[in-house]
């Protein structure tokens, strides 16, 4: 609670007026402004979209400003839309007690984006659930394979046009 | 070179003419100490520990898939098959998430309850984890003791839920019910006597050489590791890092309950036994307070739409059955939207991830559980100590392959 008075701010220029002291945004404005593509503040939470080419070294950027526990990282597959996949890296700081949300969309074809392991090692396994399933594939990697399904599996089953039930 | 299961450890190529060669160990999945189907692959340079995989997977069931088809109210129950030891914590992650989704506000005395039956839930985790972890290391009577205790837990649950394990009482926008009429009392005759039961386990163990020459220095975990690789809960906090949601984020009035935070430096096993010990009892304090000081008040939040009617409003009053009706069938929309939700329970930080595209069906739940991430720590604790030891680290990390497999 008391989260609810915040008011939303939507798109990089409203988020980058309404705080403009935030440290994860100042660490990124500072190192590389092209990176952040859009930005959102809604419900107490903050979410930065950044380009995919860059993710590994925003990661590395946000971790230099404070924000230093990696929390958690999922992937949203909003088919039939484009850009269909979205990756989300929920970042906590021990320190200023904040969470931030790292935003990468991807197309469908060929999905890839480097692997942020190099940051936090703990990344791994969660790097390798988004590549069973929903067939993402991560750059620089230690050991990309399937965690949940079965090595021979054909199909990403959390991917929409996977069905719930019944045969593929 | 290949093999059978084609994990990593097993294609290592063997240097020419090598007279001493590290063995292959595999343990589990059907091993009674891996509390679950964990397979683990060992290489082992005589009973030194060289290298760890941990294979796990078996217990995948999609559930984050079966989310998606569901309504937002029919995923609740499906959160407690999650981690089923405590289940209370995982409905109140889920509900959270989806009341920030739903900007709803829960009466003070739903959020007081909720306080006081995850705390429970968090005792019945650390109850079962104790019972486990000791009888790995071959204490077998500890076992009993804690399971006794569980019981009781378990009969709390089941007055007041319905259900032993898969409670689903905490629901969207308050709880599912009034909780019986002498629930309070009885969780109150509960704690009365419960540290003096957590002071019989530790005049069992804490004392006990055989345990304590097991546990010391084992399974080493630094904090700049245990940061590193996502570990949470416990193992973090017995690894010298200070950080505890309840207390520094807090959710659900946490912030109006007054409790420590146990932490140790050591960041071996036995650390991790104390904090889970010490923080038992701080669990016990905080369902004191909260029996002290329940208001009164509705355990339902005030939107008709969302939440179900009482069943005598439902069997009475036109309205509340065309709102029980709609609500069962078409459920309720959920304004678009992401959020992350991220609680402390038994065994570290839950997380849900709720995206929502403004239909009655989340378009996608992810749950962060701890276990996950913590599991990814076991090489670096492991390595270099005995292949007798894996046994104890696997029991103080305190892992639930419901949470890992998902």
């Amino acid at each position: 609670m008391g989260e609810a008075n915040q008011a939303t701010l939507s798109g990089k220029a409203e988020v980058l007026a309404g705080m403009p002291d935030h440290p994860a945004i100042l660490a990124i404005m500072a190192w590389q402004p092209d990176a952040l593509l859009d930005a959102r503040f809604d419900r107490g939470e903050l979410t930065l979209t950044v380009a995919p080419e860059f993710i590994r070294d925003a990661a590395a950027t946000v971790q230099a400003a404070g924000y230093n526990f990696f929390e958690d990282m999922t992937a949203v597959d909003w088919f039939p839309s484009a850009p269909r996949f979205q990756l989300s890296y929920h970042i906590l700081s021990h320190r200023l007690l904040e969470r931030i949300r790292l935003r990468v969309l991807l197309d469908e074809a060929g999905p890839v984006v480097e692997s942020i392991t190099p940051v936090w090692p703990g990344a791994d396994y969660y790097e390798r659930e988004v590549f069973d399933l929903f067939g993402i594939r991560f750059e620089g990697h230690p050991n990309l394979r399937r965690i949940m399904m079965p090595d021979e599996w054909q199909g990403h089953p959390l991917r929409k046009d996977y069905p719930v039930e019944g045969y593929r | 070179m290949t093999d059978v299961a084609g994990t990593p450890i097993l294609e290592a190529p063997v240097a020419e003419g090598a007279k001493d060669q590290h063995m292959v160990l595999n343990m589990g999945p059907q091993h009674p100490a891996t509390h679950g189907v964990l397979r683990l692959v060992l290489e082992i340079d005589g009973e030194i520990v060289v290298r760890l995989y941990p294979e796990i997977g078996y217990l995948h069931t999609g559930i984050e898939k079966t989310c998606e088809a569901k309504f937002y109210q029919q995923v609740v129950p499906l959160t407690d098959r999650v981690n089923y030891l405590d289940p209370l914590s995982n409905n109140l992650c889920y509900c959270l998430a989806v009341e920030k989704l739903l900007d709803l506000e829960i009466p003070e005395k739903a959020q007081w309850l909720r306080v006081l039956l995850t705390e429970l839930s968090r005792l019945n985790s650390h109850l079962i984890w104790l019972g486990t972890h000791a009888m790995d290391i071959g204490a077998l009577t500890v076992f009993l003791y804690t399971f006794r205790e569980r019981e009781e837990i378990l009969r709390l649950l089941e007055a007041v839920a319905g259900q032993r394990m898969m409670t689903s009482y905490i629901r969207i926008g308050g709880l599912s019910m009034e909780p019986p009429i002498d629930f309070l009392a009885r969780v109150q005759a509960f704690i009365k006597t419960l540290p003096e039961k957590i002071d019989e386990y530790s005049n069992l163990l804490t004392g006990n050489p055989i345990f304590r020459n097991r546990l010391k220095g084992v399974g080493y975990l630094s904090a700049a590791d245990a940061i590193a690789l996502g570990v949470t809960g416990p193992p973090l906090r017995a690894s010298g890092v200070d950080i505890d949601l309840r207390r520094d984020m807090p959710y659900s009035s946490y912030e109006k309950f007054q409790f420590k935070v146990p932490v140790s430096t050591d960041g071996d096993t036995w650390a991790r036994y104390l904090v889970r010990l010490d923080e038992m009892r701080e669990s016990i304090k905080i369902i004191q307070q909260a029996l002290d000081g329940m208001p009164e008040g509705a355990i339902k939040a005030d939107a008709p739409k969302i939440v179900l009617p009482d069943r005598e409003k439902m069997k009475t009053q036109m309205e509340a059955l065309i709102h029980h009706f709609k609500i069962v069938t078409e459920g309720f929309n959920v304004p678009a939207g992401e959020v992350y939700q991220g609680i402390e329970c038994g065994h570290g930080q839950v997380g849900y991830y709720v995206v929502s595209d403004g239909t009655a069906k989340p378009w996608r739940v992810h749950m962060r559980y701890p276990s996950f991430a913590t599991l990814q720590a076991l090489e670096t604790m492991c390595k270099g100590g005995m292949l007798a030891d894996v046994v104890a680290v696997i029991g103080s990390i305190d892992i639930v392959l419901g949470e890992i497999d998902r």
